[in-house]
Parts: structure tokens; sequence; C-alpha cells
């Protein structure tokens, strides 16, 4: 039945809504750490890169099954994210934006002069063997992490993050183990972003440390800010949009990415806390459905 | 050979340095990382090259025009993409700069090609120097003495002029300023349009030293100058200079002692080293955060 339904998109289509799908995956985890935590990350394409070369090795060298693979990445992934998170999530604001683009700056350079990683010239990344068409495992992913997302933001967990973001000193003070959850969140998010690399490097059959540059953090941070920071709607919402724009946008072909710069700069201009910023969508969503939301009844009765 | 190398690293450096200050001025000003500030020195770069090439002008008199060419652009720039955000979350104003940032970028690929291009060799006759046993050209002499002068006269415009007092008032408290009747639109405004000017400047100066200036070259500038501003203490000027130079001298080290592949990782592995230690760079002051 997936077969068939499956087969009635084109590849062209296909193509365009998978890499939507990992844009997805990609940006709901920059969320956990940027939008949760408010620590702005400028080099989570590192960890796209390091799950997409750990998932991309252990298909070549191991050829464990490609579930296990995907989340073998992510963990390897979530890893090294905690090692480095744990030494420069001291940093505050901007100190640790730029630590983060060194990193990813660093991370790049070394793979493209590793052995392993066949330096400059890549890897060919062989079609994993498996029983679900790659479509449908990327959409599974994708369901997941929004699931997980969703947990984690209404979690004690995600509490504790969202108290770190709005007053560091004040969450402190409440017994909120900063520096703990930042790593916790820095590896969560670096998870996402490693699966996100894996399922990357195994659909498009190559990978190029080149390809995980500065510009690739970059993408994954509009889509958060563009979507509305720490919403996971907006985020799926902005994240769909960036990863399709570069091909809606392609038969003005050679002025794409000049409409791209100008539309990031309207956008920001018109709509500053991104397009579905500001909006509570589960309550606007029970209002549609008639659903009273529970605030709104409590705060009556206070008054 | 040492000299030699640490001639080399300081031209690299100061050209870094220069670049590095239009980024500490404008975040001391409004905390903003302006990330199209590797793309005006790209610019800077293009119309000098233009001059030079196609008016045939000397190479001061393309750089004075590059620099002004570029004050209105960094101006024009902070009126259209920033100052919209300014009341907004920074994060909106960063990505607005990055889109600034693509966008020039992707113009100068339509303007210029796709190709580097390299400025005539009769734009500026450098000849080598021998002092000991260091090979010196005149051109790296030259990009030291052009940095150097316009650090100082930066220093002066900061320190000594009434528009000056004014940058440092705005950058210590910008509403306290403005209610002290400082037009702080125009302080950020003229804050823009002096660090472009730099950029350009630099722009025109890495051009001739490279002799190669292409669509693509603000990025890895401009992330370098970063560095190099967070490095000295980002909002610092003296911090800028001081980081600029280091990282310059630092990167043509490295390379001289072979790692040249790893040439682009050095600047930020020194400065993720440096932050470990000072979280605030070397200059920077530290923040009392209060409740």
């Amino acid at each position: 039945m997936f077969q068939n339904m499956l087969n009635s998109i084109d590849p062209y289509s296909m193509q365009i809504l998978v890499n939507i799908g990992i844009g997805i995956i990609l940006a709901l985890g920059l969320n956990i750490i940027t939008g949760l935590t408010g620590q702005l990350s400028l080099g989570h394409a590192a960890f796209m890169s390091v799950g997409a070369f750990a998932g991309a090795l252990l298909t070549i060298k191991t050829g464990v099954p490609f579930y296990i693979n995907i989340l073998l990445s992510g963990l390897i992934t979530a890893v090294v994210a905690a090692a480095i998170g744990w030494p420069i999530l001291r940093l505050t604001g901007d100190y640790l934006a730029i630590c983060t683009l060194g990193f990813a700056e660093i991370v790049k350079v070394v793979f493209l002069n590793l052995e392993i990683t066949n330096k400059a010239l890549g890897l060919t990344v062989p079609t994993p063997d498996t029983s679900l068409p790659m479509p449908l495992i990327v959409l599974i992913v994708v369901c997941l992490t929004i699931i997980a997302s969703a947990f984690i933001q209404n979690s004690r967990f995600g509490r504790a993050l969202k108290a770190i973001r709005d007053d560091e000193i004040a969450a402190e003070s409440m017994g909120i183990n900063i520096a703990r959850y930042k790593v916790q969140s820095f590896a969560v998010s670096a998870f996402m972003a490693g699966t996100g690399g894996c399922l990357y490097a195994h659909f498009l059959g190559y990978i190029n440390p080149s390809d995980f540059g500065f510009l690739k953090s970059i993408d994954m941070l509009s889509m958060v800010v563009l979507g509305g920071l720490g919403s996971i709607p907006g985020t799926i919402f902005g994240a769909s949009i960036l990863s399709a724009a570069p091909e809606f946008l392609r038969f003005m072909s050679q002025y794409r990415m000049l409409v791209y710069g100008a539309l990031l700069v309207f956008m920001m201009v018109f709509r500053p806390n991104g397009l579905m910023g500001g909006i509570d969508f589960t309550s606007f969503v029970l209002r549609k459905l008639g659903v009273k939301p529970r605030g709104v009844s409590r705060s009556k009765e206070v008054q | 050979m040492f000299l030699q190398q640490l001639i080399n690293g300081v031209a690299l450096g100061s050209t870094y340095a220069l670049i590095a200050l239009g980024y500490t001025m404008v975040y001391g000003i409004i905390t903003l990382i302006n990330f199209a500030h590797g793309e005006i020195f790209m610019v800077g770069a293009f119309v000098g090259l233009l001059m030079v090439g196609y008016f045939k002008l000397n190479l001061f008199l393309a750089m004075a025009i590059a620099m002004i060419f570029c004050m209105v652009m960094g101006v024009v720039i902070e009126y259209i993409a920033y100052r919209p955000l300014r009341k907004s979350s920074r994060l909106s104003a960063l990505i607005s700069a990055i889109g600034v940032s693509i966008f020039l970028s992707s113009l100068a690929m339509m303007v210029f090609g796709a190709n580097a291009k390299g400025f005539p060799s009769e734009a500026f006759p450098s000849h080598q120097i021998h002092i000991g046993n260091a090979d010196i050209s005149t051109l790296q002499l030259l990009i030291i003495g052009v940095s150097a002068l316009l650090m100082l006269a930066l220093e002066f415009i900061v320190q000594k002029t009434k528009i000056g007092k004014a940058m440092r008032a705005t950058s210590e408290d910008y509403n306290t300023a403005a209610l002290m009747g400082i037009n702080v639109n125009f302080v950020i405004s003229f804050t823009f349009a002096l660090g472009s000017a730099l950029a350009a400047a630099g722009g025109v100066l890495v051009g001739v030293l490279f002799n190669s200036v292409s669509f693509n070259m603000g990025l890895m500038a401009g992330l370098k100058a970063f560095a190099a501003a967070v490095l000295g203490g980002i909002g610092s000027i003296p911090g800028a200079m001081l980081g600029g130079l280091l990282l310059g001298v630092a990167e043509v080290f490295g390379v001289a002692i072979g790692y040249s592949s790893y040439r682009d990782a050095i600047a930020f592995a020194i400065l993720v080293l440096v932050l470990l230690f000072r979280p605030t760079g070397l200059l920077g002051q530290k923040i009392q955060k209060k409740v």
C-alpha cells in the first residue's frame, strides 16, 4: 500500500518532500537548544556532519542494520556534543555563539583532512538495504522527532530549559542546575541533528565535509527563527518553507539566492517574531473546535 | 625567517583588524552581530578593483572612493534591514543581517561573475626590500601603514570628537544617552558608516595583497574578523586591533610550520582556547549580571 502511495508521487516532488522532512528534524533539534534553552548555536551543521559521517562509516565499515545505524549515529553525535558542550556552555550569549561557530569550522577542517572521511573527496554512501522505502523512514523519524519535541517541551526537563532561557539567575536560585541542563539540552539537540545527518547521508548517497559549512548552520537557524522561536508548529512551518523555497524559486534560476536573501530580510522586518511566533497553537486549535482553553476559565475565577 | 613571517602575519592581521573594528563598534552600540559586514568588505574590494582596473585611478583614490561607497551602503543597510528590528529580539536582527549577506554576495556574483578577479599589476608597483635575511615587499609595508593610519584616525574620532563622545555614551547605555539629548539614530548610522569605511579599506588592501577579488571572499574573512573581535573582547576597540593582529600572526606561523591545510581552523582553535580561559575575551570587561 505504502509502495503504491509512494510511487504515485513523482521523484522530483519526493526529493523535495524528503528534504523538507530532514529540514524539520534538524530545525526541531536546533529549536531545543536555541528556542527552548535560549542558547544561540551558530554551528549546528557540525553535529549534522558528525551524524552523517558516523552513519556513513557505520554502513560502509560495519554494515549494521539501518534502523540501529540511525540511533547509533544520533548517540555518537550526542556524546560528541556533550564533550564539546561541557567546557563551552559556561560561556554566555554571543561568546557561546562564536564558540559553536568556531567548533563547526574546526570540525569541517578536521573532516577535510582525515583519511577515514576520504579528505576533500567526500564519501559515497551505499543505499541501505531496508524493508521500508527511504522516504517512509524519514517520515517516521520526523513524526518521532515531533512527538519527542512536544514531550520535551511540556516535561519537567523542558520547563527547566524554559526557565533558563527566561532568566538564568532566577532559574539558578530556584535550584535548577544550569550547567547540567544546558549540556543535556545540547546533547538532545545534537542527537536530533545527528539522526537528521544520518538520513541526509543515506538519502543523498554522497557527503562532503564542505557541505556542512557555516551556511548550513545558518540555514537551520533561519528555519527556527523564521517559523517562530520555541514554537514546534512554527519550526515545522519554517523548515518546510525554507527547504522548499530554493526549489520553488528555481524558475528564476540565477536570481534565486538574491530573492532568498531579500525574502529573509523582509520576512523579519514584517514579522519580527517569526511567521508563527506568539501564536499559541494548541489553544488556537482548541478555540476553533469550540473548547475553552483551561487558562481562560482559571484566570476568571481569580478575578 | 622569523622576521619575514612576522611581517607577513602583521600585514594579514591588520586587515583582519580593520574588518573586526566594524564588528566590534556595531556590537558595542546595538549588540548586533552584523553578519553583512564581511560582504561590505567584499563590495569594497570590488569597488576598488573597478576604480583601478576600469577608471585607471590611483590606488589611494580608488580606496577613498570604495570607502565612501561602502559608507553609504552601510547606512542604507542599517536603515532598511536593522532599524525596523531594533525593538524586536536580537535573533530576528541576526537573521535579517544574514539575509542581507546572502543578498549582497549573490548580487556580486551576478554583476561580477563567479570567477576571482585580480588587480592589474600596475596598481601598486611593489618591490622587495631586504632587512637582514627577510624579504619584505613594499606592499606589505603599505598595508601595515594604511591600517595603522586608519586605526589612529578611528581612535581620534572616538576619543576626541563630539560624535565620538556620543558613540561612547550610546554604547554605555542606549536609553540614557537618548534621554540626554543624543540623537541615537544618527550615532548608529555614523557607527555603521565608520565601520563600513574601514571594511572597504580592508577589502581593497586584501584584494591587492592576494591579488584576488571574488564574490565569496567576504564569508571567511568576515568570520575570522568576527573571531578576532570576540578574541579581543567584543565591544572593545583596542581589543579588535589586538585580536586581529594576533589571529593574523598565528595563522601565518601555523601555515609556516606546516599546518597549511588546517589554515582556516587555526584562528578558531585559538579563539575557542582563549575563551575557555578568559570567557569575555582578552580585553573585554567582565559584565556582572544583576538580578
